[in-house]
């Protein structure tokens, strides 16, 4: 236990040694909460609308004080002539228009009313989300007409969507789940993949193994620290995430965290394989940048959804550690879902870290002798 | 004297088809400083490995230490000291550092790290540079404290791979005087090296070519033997004779 002891405050020396590497492990989920959360952000806030129609008439005017009264949407000028919708948004002077036919109050009666709405389709994720927004607001708006004009009665069906858990479409909802993944995959699979490739390029593992300490232990010892700075990493995410980014933890704080264990473990596992297989620093690096880092990014849903991918890309998937805990976290802190909603996937990571460390560990062992 | 602290028999490992040690058997003596000689390829480290305990050997026995080669490899581990010039200390560790990490892999208690590394500065004259980081010490430097390290749990063998690899002659030298320091204490060393001049300091000296033990006798026998003037050209004619060149 005393060489056990001694070898991991070495370890611990080398992370604060070397201040670089310190700072990158420290800082770099905190740039990238705030990256996601500022300046790649997909989501519906502060949308300025432009609208066309008879502000005399009391149903266009309802309409567009509930666009204006929206949180995220506000009203910032009207135009006269549907044909100047293509200026404003050149100008880019607004990001949707309303357009209300000219006898929008009197048809809405007989329930043939139509509003066009348009978005400014050179950013087509963010227009799909605002138009789809905007019909939402129009259609709860039609609602209410319908039940006050009409004493209750239906004049024509209108589906209305709802998003639940996540109303406004907010994008930290997604990539607060992503990040997680991702930070906790690099430090504990990059990090300790290279800091036993290092020694071993420069030798010094010989001279480890070469004393009492067992290998084991001296693999052990090397994973402690990395873990330790991935709760650290994990802690400040859900803080930024929970305070800045303001996503909720729904579900058990306790159950998160068990998850967020198991998938660490099974990223030191893969980090171990990958220092086994890898010669030099670089090829290790080069491992963990494309074999881990591009499909955690691409598998994530980050960037894309899972869903819509081909059958073969998502049974890739499967295979990828962190798909399982992205869901996991999904389920947890914006579902609320417990134990049983998660097991499955729990289940699923468990298995998975067993198998890497069983096999990690025994091909290390194979390749000491 | 008179005990052996090696003894290996018929020791052969083979990686597939290829034979790296074939059949060795050798003693090294109590208090004995041991060259272990041999070209690049010639199976020297994979013999040195299998001593250390860092490979088992495919057949073969023998004890190092008092600890047999194919069972006891913990205990081996625990009583022989190791050095390689290459990569002995960390650079990024202040010297301190070094000698606590080292005594504390070594299983010494805190009390005892704290009085050697006293010890220690004091008699390599480095008490100035304790809290410097290795990596920035003078090569000849390193070199001390790296063996001494290797000492610190007073091992009964010290195993030196190429302790002297890209050192000037008077580094080495004085290094040479450490060694022989170690051994008259009673400490056997077993050398590897690539200056014949320093296998001329040995005791005893064994040359490997092509797996197996070509040659094992004292510098001056063996120069008698061969009729050299010197263990550079002992070695020529021993590694020129190999089948095949």
């Amino acid at each position: 236990m005393k060489e056990f002891a001694a070898s991991v405050i070495k370890e611990f020396r080398h992370i604060f040694r070397d201040r670089r590497t310190i700072l990158i492990a420290m800082v770099m989920p905190v740039v990238q909460i705030i990256l996601f959360g500022f300046a790649v952000s997909t989501e519906v806030n502060d949308v300025r609308v432009v609208f066309c129609g008879d502000l005399s008439d009391p149903a266009v005017r309802s309409a567009v004080d509930r666009i204006d009264n929206n949180r995220y949407l506000r009203i910032t000028g009207r135009l006269y002539n549907p044909a100047g919708i293509a200026s404003v948004f050149r100008r880019n002077e607004a990001d949707a228009a309303v357009c209300f036919d000219r006898d929008f109050g009197s048809s809405i009666v007989s329930g043939r009313a139509s509003a066009r709405i348009i978005g400014d389709g050179s950013d087509p994720n963010t227009a799909q989300m605002i138009t789809s927004y905007i019909r939402g607001v129009l259609q709860s708006e039609q609602t209410d007409f319908s039940v006050s004009f009409a004493g209750g009665q239906q004049m024509s069906m209108t589906p209305v969507v709802q998003l639940m858990y996540n109303p406004a479409m907010k994008s930290s909802y997604n990539f607060v789940p992503g990040v997680m993944g991702l930070i906790l995959m690099l430090i504990c699979s990059m990090m300790t993949a290279v800091s036993i490739v290092r020694e071993k390029e420069t030798g010094t593992l010989e001279l480890l193994l070469v004393s009492p300490v067992k290998p084991l232990w001296i693999i052990v010892s090397k994973m402690i620290p990395y873990l330790a700075l991935s709760v650290v990493n994990f802690t400040s995410i859900l803080l930024l995430a929970h305070y800045v980014m303001e996503v909720p933890v729904n579900g058990s704080l306790l159950l998160l965290s068990v998850a967020a264990l198991v998938f660490m473990v099974t990223s030191l596992a893969l980090g171990l394989l990958i220092s086994v297989i890898s010669p030099n620093q670089r090829t290790a690096l080069l491992i963990c940048g494309m074999g881990l880092t591009m499909p955690v990014m691409i598998f994530s849903g980050i960037i894309f959804p899972c869903e819509s991918m081909p059958a073969v890309l998502q049974w890739f998937s499967d295979i990828i550690p962190a798909k399982w805990f992205i869901i996991i976290v999904k389920k947890v802190m914006i579902q609320g879902d417990g134990l049983a909603s998660v097991s499955g996937e729990l289940a699923i990571l468990s298995g998975m870290a067993a198998l890497l460390l069983a096999v990690s560990i025994k091909s290390f062992r194979t390749r000491l002798q | 004297m008179g005990r052996n602290t090696v003894e290996i028999a018929h020791l052969t490992k083979k990686f597939g088809d290829f034979t790296a040690v074939d059949n060795i058997s050798f003693n090294v003596r109590d208090g004995e400083i041991f060259g272990f000689l041999g070209a690049n390829g010639a199976g020297k480290t994979t013999a040195m490995r299998i001593l250390c305990g860092l490979s088992r050997p495919t057949s073969g026995e023998g004890t190092v230490a008092g600890y047999d080669i194919n069972t006891g490899q913990e205990k081996i581990k625990r009583h022989i000291g190791y050095m390689c010039q290459k990569f002995s200390l960390y650079p990024d560790l202040t010297v301190r550092e070094n000698i606590r990490l080292f005594g504390g892999i070594y299983g010494l208690r805190d009390k005892e790290i704290r009085r050697k590394t006293d010890v220690m500065l004091d008699m390599l004259g480095m008490q100035t540079e304790r809290d410097r980081l290795a990596g920035a010490l003078p090569l000849g430097w390193k070199q001390k404290l790296a063996f001494s390290i290797a000492m610190i749990h007073d091992p009964g063998i010290i195993f030196l791979d190429e302790p002297t690899g890209g050192v000037d002659p008077e580094t080495r030298r004085t290094f040479w005087e450490m060694i022989y320091d170690a051994a008259e204490k009673g400490t056997t060393v077993f050398v590897t090296t690539h200056y014949m001049d320093e296998a001329e300091y040995c005791d005893r000296v064994s040359v490997m070519v092509d797996g197996r033990i070509a040659a094992l006798d004292t510098p001056d026998s063996l120069k008698a033997e061969y009729g050299a003037e010197n263990m550079d050209e002992v070695f020529r004619i021993i590694v020129g004779r190999r089948p095949g060149l």
